[in-house]
């Protein structure tokens, strides 16, 4: 028997009529708890598969029953009424048989045996007659029966009786006597109401007991196909909290995508925490140098007699801090920019927006480099759904990278691309170096870290960002210059008038 | 919808064929009750009215005993001869009056064809349910007594090396060139007047090839053939008759009882029982009482009175009727089973009893 799952509670109101309060406050708790509850019960919402399976099973064999009950109710008539048509054929077959022919006249020798064969039903009245060419009844009862040529069958009602008869034919051609005898042979239809009802019985109680026998075994097998399920959630449960290497378990096909999915996203979780771990150790070295060498200035100034030589160191005091604090700066935006990628929600960006707000950022940081900075927008929008201020730092990030590492002119251009059936929104920043000499293949960030201004980082940050948008970090690499873009998925702006 | 109506017409014109062509028999007009006899209340209305093919002598303290048990309840107990009472009986169905109430004869093929006509209604109750298949057909006849076919002697008159125990017993003694039975001393049913003597002859006829050597011989030696029971054994007892052949063992051991020089015997080879058949006809209109008279005659109580009566004849060393072997496959009951019907076909029994009547050299009736 299938229950139907229990309603799903709802969560208490969260305004509780204060009139109400004191009557209803106790179950409002309570509703409270059970939501509570529910919260941490992620599996409560979808029903269990074995009882999906049953209900799907029950509903297909309640329809199915019916199906069959009616076939075997109609092969049951069928097999019963072929089983006494025989009957009465084979009864009427003898009769025919024992018919002579003396002296013109028709003799009927009626053997026992055709009897005894009709009493095969035992329940049920019988009637015979024997019918010579001209209509005339030579023995038997005075039965009408169907004109016609040949063995026919027909039904009638006797006494209220549903009756069923056979007509069959005997050709003499004797001396003295030529024509058609007709046999007439019928019964009333006990026998083959209780044979059909039967047949019917058994059909139907095969039928039901092979119906619980597949429900058992849908639950069998849902069990069985469940046990890798079974096995991976064992292995998840038994590991180390630390450990995100990749399940290697032996799985069926169907759940080895599964299996591919779930490693897939361990090794992508693996690799954001390392990624965390190595932005960290940078940091704190990055942060260590500076710091160390602040700290190396004021002790020596704190030696120094010398005014005009305190001044300088000073000086230089107050450039490292300026320094300091680009950095620290940087590296809350880019720890930020990597939580935000993934986080924030993402709205309709014009890409040219992006860009010239990148080029002016980096222009005021640098302002000796400004000049050679180039914008190059097309004269429409170029709109995609991003997180504008993580797009924004990757652009400033490509920007810097340029300036730092390749050689001027360094050009932002703005395009819309068109890839195959998708259409992509870049920002682009070529410069006319060779670019770096190996791209860091996306396992980890380049070996150049020392310097303060590097931003070692800057790519994989792009890169994480790209992603996170749905779009990659593509570099081209030209005779004499060198491209790096960020390529997103292109939006649409929504027509006008219609909701966001 | 053709095929109804002419079904319809069919029936109408097999109730008319039934009523003129079935079964080929001397009729008479309006057959009357050769007897009435009345048991329990005469004042009860309606009067539930009990036709039967038996001796009121030897059926009647049955009813009075089952009176006995219904109080307020009248039976009329009317005694039929076998032909006519099937005759009056199908006439009511056909004419879809009520008749009698309960029905009770020893020409039990006569039953089954009334039965076959569609002219009994069912009785269902535990003692219908607890008979065997031969004695229940579809619940509207029942076999309710057990009387054996035998053969009677005067003791006197034979001694006991000329009394036959079997069939090949009695063949070997006919054959005999200085058989006593020569000159008419043999005598047994005439199949033509006597319901049960023709159904005995004919299911004789089917059993064993010895029924044809038997009335071979029977007219050979001028054996007679006459009618019923009581007279024939009245004439084995008088001494007309040495013995007589395939008699209804209840008349018989009924006579021996009073006479001691009749000695009843069950052939060895085989022996008939008949199980008289009782049937509650379609619109009785004390079918509920007749029904409980077909309980009662099932019922212990019931089987006592009957046993009483020699309507149950026990068969078996130390029995009402001696029998050497208790042998199971000796004793032949007659199945109440439309099989019955073979022997009323038309043909069939023009041809049966043109032989009889000829091997007895009887007139056969037109």
């Amino acid at each position: 028997m299938i229950k139907p799952l229990p309603p799903e509670p709802q969560p208490a109101p969260q305004q509780i009529d204060p009139i109400c309060d004191e009557k209803n406050g106790a179950k409002a708790g309570a509703a409270t708890d059970e939501t509570g509850r529910l919260g941490t019960a992620p599996t409560t919402a979808a029903m269990s598969l074995t009882r999906r399976l049953t209900l799907l099973l029950a509903m297909f064999l309640s329809v199915g029953g019916v199906v069959i009950a009616l076939l075997a109710a109609s092969y049951g008539r069928q097999a019963a009424e072929q089983t006494y048509d025989r009957l009465l054929l084979g009864a009427a077959g003898q009769i025919a048989a024992a018919i002579s022919v003396q002296d013109g006249q028709i003799i009927t020798n009626l053997p026992v045996s055709a009897f005894e064969l009709l009493a095969q039903a035992p329940d049920d009245r019988l009637f015979y007659a024997v019918i010579d060419p001209k209509g005339g009844l030579v023995t038997g009862d005075d039965l009408a029966f169907p004109q016609g040529r040949g063995t026919r069958f027909f039904d009638g009602v006797d006494q209220g009786e549903a009756t069923r008869f056979v007509a069959l034919e005997r050709i003499f051609a004797e001396r003295g006597f030529a024509g058609v005898v007709t046999v007439v042979v019928g019964q009333t239809a006990l026998a083959r109401a209780d044979l059909a009802a039967e047949i019917t019985r058994n059909a139907l109680a095969i039928s039901a007991l092979a119906g619980g026998l597949l429900v058992l075994l849908a639950v069998l097998v849902t069990r069985a196909a469940l046990g890798p399920l079974r096995s991976i959630e064992a292995a998840l449960i038994a590991r180390a909290p630390q450990d995100l290497t990749a399940l290697n378990l032996p799985v069926p096909r169907e759940i080895a995508r599964l299996v591919a999915a779930l490693n897939g996203f361990m090794s992508r979780l693996d690799r954001t925490m390392s990624m965390n771990s190595r932005l960290l150790a940078d940091a704190s070295h990055q942060i260590r140098t500076p710091i160390a060498a602040l700290r190396a200035q004021a002790e020596l100034a704190a030696d120094e007699p010398d005014p005009a030589r305190l001044r300088r160191i000073a000086g230089r005091i107050h450039a490292r801090a300026i320094d300091l604090t680009r950095l620290t700066e940087q590296m809350l935006s880019r720890a930020m920019i990597i939580h935000r990628a993934d986080a924030a929600a993402q709205t309709l960006v014009d890409l040219r927006d992006v860009a010239m707000d990148a080029a002016e950022e980096v222009g005021d940081a640098q302002p000796n480099r400004r000049r050679d900075l180039r914008l190059d927008l097309p004269d429409t929008p170029v709109l995609a759904m991003a997180d504008d201020l993580s797009l924004r730092e990757a652009a400033k990030n490509l920007v810097m990278n340029a300036l730092i590492h390749g050689k001027p002119p360094v050009r932002i251009q703005v395009r819309g691309e068109t890839l195959g059936p998708h259409h992509l929104a870049v920002v682009a920043v070529q410069d006319a170096g060779m670019g770096p000499l190996a791209l860091p293949a996306g396992k980890g960030p380049p070996k150049a870290m020392g310097s303060s201004k590097g931003t070692g980082l800057g790519l994989q940050i792009v890169r994480a960002v790209a992603a996170a948008h749905g779009g990659v970090l593509a570099t081209r690499k030209g005779p004499n210059s060198f491209e790096a873009a960020i390529e997103l998925p292109a939006a649409t702006r929504p027509e006008k008038g219609a909701t966001r | 919808m053709t095929q109804r109506h002419e079904i319809k017409r069919f029936l109408t014109v097999a109730i008319a064929a039934a009523l003129l062509l079935l079964p080929p028999m001397p009729t008479h007009a309006d057959a009357q009750p050769e007897a009435i006899a009345r048991y329990g209340d005469p004042d009860a209305q309606p009067q539930m009215v009990l036709r039967g093919a038996t001796d009121i002598k030897t059926f009647g303290p049955v009813v009075e005993a089952f009176a006995a048990r219904a109080p307020g309840l009248g039976i009329t107990l009317e005694q039929w001869n076998s032909i006519d009472l099937y005759d009056r009986t199908l006439k009511d169905c056909r004419a879809g009056r009520p008749g009698a109430d309960l029905v009770i004869s020893s020409a039990i093929d006569l039953q089954v064809k009334l039965v076959n006509l569609g002219c009994a209604a069912p009785h269902v109750s535990a003692a219908t349910q607890a008979l065997p298949a031969d004695r229940n057909w579809r619940d509207e006849l029942f076999g309710v007594t057990q009387e054996p076919a035998v053969m009677v002697y005067n003791r006197r008159l034979l001694p006991p090396a000329l009394r036959p125990r079997s069939r090949f017993d009695l063949l070997d003694l006919l054959r005999q060139t200085d058989t006593p039975f020569a000159g008419g001393r043999i005598a047994t049913y005439d199949i033509q007047a006597s319901g049960v003597g023709y159904l005995f002859a004919f299911v004789d006829s089917r059993q064993a090839s010895t029924f044809g050597s038997l009335i071979e011989a029977f007219g050979r030696l001028d054996a007679v053939a006459t009618c019923c029971s009581a007279e024939i054994i009245q004439g084995v007892r008088s001494g007309q008759y040495l013995m007589a052949y395939n008699v209804l063992g209840s008349y018989a051991l009924d006579l021996a009882a009073q006479y001691p020089e009749l000695e009843v015997v069950a052939p060895s080879d085989y022996v008939l029982v008949l199980s008289r058949a009782v049937m509650v006809p379609k619109g009785a209109r004390l079918g509920a009482a007749a029904g409980a008279l077909v309980d009662f005659l099932l019922s212990p109580q019931g089987r006592d009175v009957l046993s009483d009566n020699h309507l149950i004849v026990e068969i078996g060393i130390e029995r009402d009727i001696p029998f050497p072997s208790e042998s199971v496959a000796a004793l032949r009951v007659i199945p109440l089973s439309p099989v019955l019907l073979l022997g009323l076909d038309r043909q069939e029994r023009g041809r049966f009893v043109d032989a009889w009547m000829t091997a007895f050299d009887l007139p056969i009736a037109p």
